[in-house]
């Protein structure tokens, strides 16, 4: 038995909703991939270090699942976070400045690309080891429903997205966190993203069943779905019914999400593995294009104001890289910050992140002080 | 003779030693065409064909599981792990079985089987990319872990390792891939695993180290005015005590250099061990010189992590003048 469902056909809930939601969508679709522009601008003038993976192609799959979600519902992702991110409602000064290496960034600048993480926004990151991130949302889910049920004694409430690639499909983390959350009955989305290729390995040559990888979930009893992730009609369609479910259900669900991502893997990727007829076959069907589209078309959206919010869109991201250009580097003790909570020997105890403590309202207003050193205690 | 970098070094061992035996055989993600994430099997695909340059899923533990299986069944694997951070799944297989084969069945299966690993930091890597785990694996008897510091070195002990009968943990320092050359013979030579190599010869201090940080030491051995015997180990384990024993009791003074955190960072046993065998010989106590006891950083502080020529400087200073 499969329970793998074809694209359907499903209700355009999307269309039903106000236009300003879908104008939102538009924006943070439009955000992500301005951002992640500027990001390999700033790879290229070595503002940035370390690996970038970009997500430029997969905006609709980031935005639409979110979309589908609530708030308090936790996400996590891979190495590939920073459109998770954005979408969470991360301000991009501080992911930019967590690229630039600067005490701003939302992991104190000292992580980089892979560790976006947003407590605030209940975004628990950002993982650099494929499908590691796995048992992790499993264990998200389990805490969740856990104090639903167990503490609260009431009925589960929150649903985890763990996004992973599709080379994750190949790691046992992920075999056993599906095997876990189908035991446990845990209410977690496993989105697979799948984007067709991990690094220069076509799925067809990583993955047995590569062409049918819900197949991967039927071994799990777990209920499965394909959703066409370059559009973000199909793609909310596609989730909200399925998080609805979960939610109710308490089961996990398993998404092929069909994506694609127009650059290469990581900053120095020359791509010989695909053709360039196969790029520019994504690239001119573009997903942001198809929603400004369709806005226009039904009178929600006009040129000029597109025009405008595509300016606004760039200069809140260049503010965001001034930012993180005015935020200090990080302090060489910073070495010995972050690791155990006491202090001790040579360790010099913990503090949050400018971005934990800006929601707890403790920060400074003020753009340019926000970058002060939090070494109070 | 040709004018190799450590990469070109390696590459040229592996072609020389697939052709010489058809046992051998490397297997790993993108090691095919692609020539894997550093490029140090690049051209081997097209000359051995995807039978013997096999690409792999992404998957560690399977990768290394199936080597060792190979491995066991007559062939002489060679896996490729693309970043050190990337050994944890496989580490279960690694230390369980690998290291343990030859002594659980008592000598009648073993697992002639080379992990090559990048390892190391100073190429601005993020975390899980920059880790020097090599005390790690030297501390599971049945490994055996060797990392070459030299072109020369690299293809020389790649050749011992791939001839050996146990495992071999083939440690890459990722920073000089391509940071220098030098005149690396033709034809196949054996570096045997075990002997470290004296670079430099001196009798006020000794210096142990391997991996990248032997160029660091290189160059502050030429800023300071001391004669000053230089160790680069080249075998962590097996570790070649003795050659460091005829040093130390020379020099009566010794700084170990390493990248890996000072906390049961391999130094920790060279330091005891030149305490068991050279007590009365010692003018100072040995220092180490190494990363910290925290996570490897993001590149903004990876300097300051690394043993740089600085703190290398400082430290035979220090111990000279103890
Ligand atoms: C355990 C592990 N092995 C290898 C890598 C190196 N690596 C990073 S990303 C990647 C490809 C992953 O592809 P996929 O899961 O499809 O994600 P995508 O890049 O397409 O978003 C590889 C091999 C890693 N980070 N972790
Ligand atoms: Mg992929």
């Amino acid at each position: 038995m499969t329970t793998a469902t074809q694209p359907q056909a499903e209700e355009n809930l999307a269309a039903k909703l106000p236009p300003d939601t879908l104008q939102q969508w538009l924006r943070d679709m439009l955000l992500i991939r301005e951002f992640e522009v500027r990001t390999m601008q700033a790879y290229q003038d070595r503002k940035i270090g370390g690996f970038c993976h970009v997500y430029i192609g997969q905006e609709a799959v980031a935005v639409g699942c979110t979309a589908a979600v609530e708030h308090k519902d936790p996400i996590i992702t891979a190495y590939r976070d920073h459109g998770h991110a954005l979408a969470r409602g991360m301000d991009p000064r501080y992911a930019m400045a967590e690229m630039y290496g600067k005490i701003g960034g939302c992991a104190k600048g000292k992580g980089g690309s892979m560790h976006l993480f947003d407590k605030p926004n209940n975004m628990f990151g950002g993982h650099g080891i494929v499908g590691a991130q796995c048992p992790l949302g499993t264990g998200l889910a389990f805490a969740t429903k856990y104090e639903d049920e167990v503490m609260k004694g009431g009925t589960n409430t929150r649903v985890t997205l763990c996004f992973l690639g599709d080379g994750a499909l190949n790691q046992g983390a992920f075999h056993e966190a599906m095997n876990l959350a189908g035991i446990l009955d845990l209410p977690i989305i496993f989105i697979c993203e799948n984007n067709g290729y991990s690094m220069g390995t076509a799925i067809s040559r990583g993955t047995t069943m590569g062409h049918n990888i819900t197949s991967k979930a039927a071994g799990y009893g777990m209920e499965s779905a394909i959703i066409d992730g370059m559009d973000i009609f199909t793609v909310y369609n596609g989730m909200k019914p399925l998080v609805d479910r979960c939610r109710d259900t308490s089961r996990p669900i398993f998404v092929d999400m069909r994506t694609y991502r127009y650059k290469g893997h990581s900053m120095s990727d020359p791509r010989k593995y695909r053709t360039k007829e196969e790029e520019q076959q994504y690239e001119s069907n573009d997903v942001i294009d198809k929603l400004a589209n369709w806005l226009m078309q039904e009178g929600h959206l006009t040129e000029d104001a597109y025009d405008k919010l595509v300016k606004e869109i760039r200069k809140e991201v260049r503010a965001s890289m001034k930012w993180a250009d005015n935020s200090p580097e990080p302090d060489i003790k910073e070495l010995y910050t972050d690791v155990f909570v006491e202090e001790w020997g040579p360790f010099l105890g913990t503090s949050p992140p400018q971005i934990v403590k800006d929601a707890e309202g403790a920060g400074n207003d003020e753009d340019d002080d926000e970058t002060r050193e939090d070494d109070d205690d | 003779m040709a004018n190799l970098t450590l990469v070109q070094a390696i590459n040229l061992a592996l072609i020389q030693e697939m052709e010489a035996d058809d046992r051998v055989m490397l297997l790993g993600e993108d090691v095919g065409p692609n020539g894997g994430v550093f490029r140090v099997t690049d051209g081997l695909h097209a000359r051995f064909g995807g039978d013997r340059v096999v690409d792999t899923p992404l998957a560690e533990s399977g990768i290394i599981g199936t080597a060792i299986g190979l491995a066991m069944n007559g062939l002489r694997p060679i896996p490729e792990i693309q970043f050190e951070g990337f050994l944890g799944p496989a580490y279960d297989q690694l230390t369980t079985h690998a290291a343990r084969m030859r002594t659980r069945t008592r000598g009648a299966f073993t697992v002639p089987m080379v992990v090559r690993v990048p390892i190391g930091g100073g190429i601005h890597a993020p975390e899980l990319h920059s880790d020097s785990p090599e005390a790690i694996y030297a501390h599971h008897p049945g490994l055996k872990v060797v990392m070459p510091a030299s072109p020369y070195d690299a293809k020389g002990l790649l050749i011992s390792a791939i001839r050996d009968p146990d495992p071999v943990m083939y440690f890459e320092p990722k920073r000089i891939y391509r940071a220098f050359r030098e005149e690396v013979p033709e034809d196949e030579y054996t570096i045997p695993i075990g002997e470290a190599r004296v670079v430099s010869e001196g009798d006020e201090l000794t210096i142990v180290t391997w991996g990248a940080p032997v160029v660091q030491c290189m160059k502050a051995i030429e800023n300071s005015e001391k004669s000053i015997e230089l160790i680069d180990l080249r075998t962590i384990y097996p570790v070649d005590i003795d050659t460091i024993e005829e040093s130390v009791k020379k020099t009566g003074r010794c700084v170990i250099v390493h990248e890996a955190p000072k906390t049961c960072g391999f130094g920790a046993e060279i330091a005891t061990s030149i305490m068991e065998r050279c007590f009365l010989h010692l003018e100072a106590p040995v220092q180490r010189v190494t990363g910290f006891d925290t996570v490897m950083p993001y590149y903004k502080l990876e300097l300051e992590y690394l043993p740089e020529t600085e703190r290398i400087s400082r430290a035979i200073e220090e111990v000279v003048a103890y």
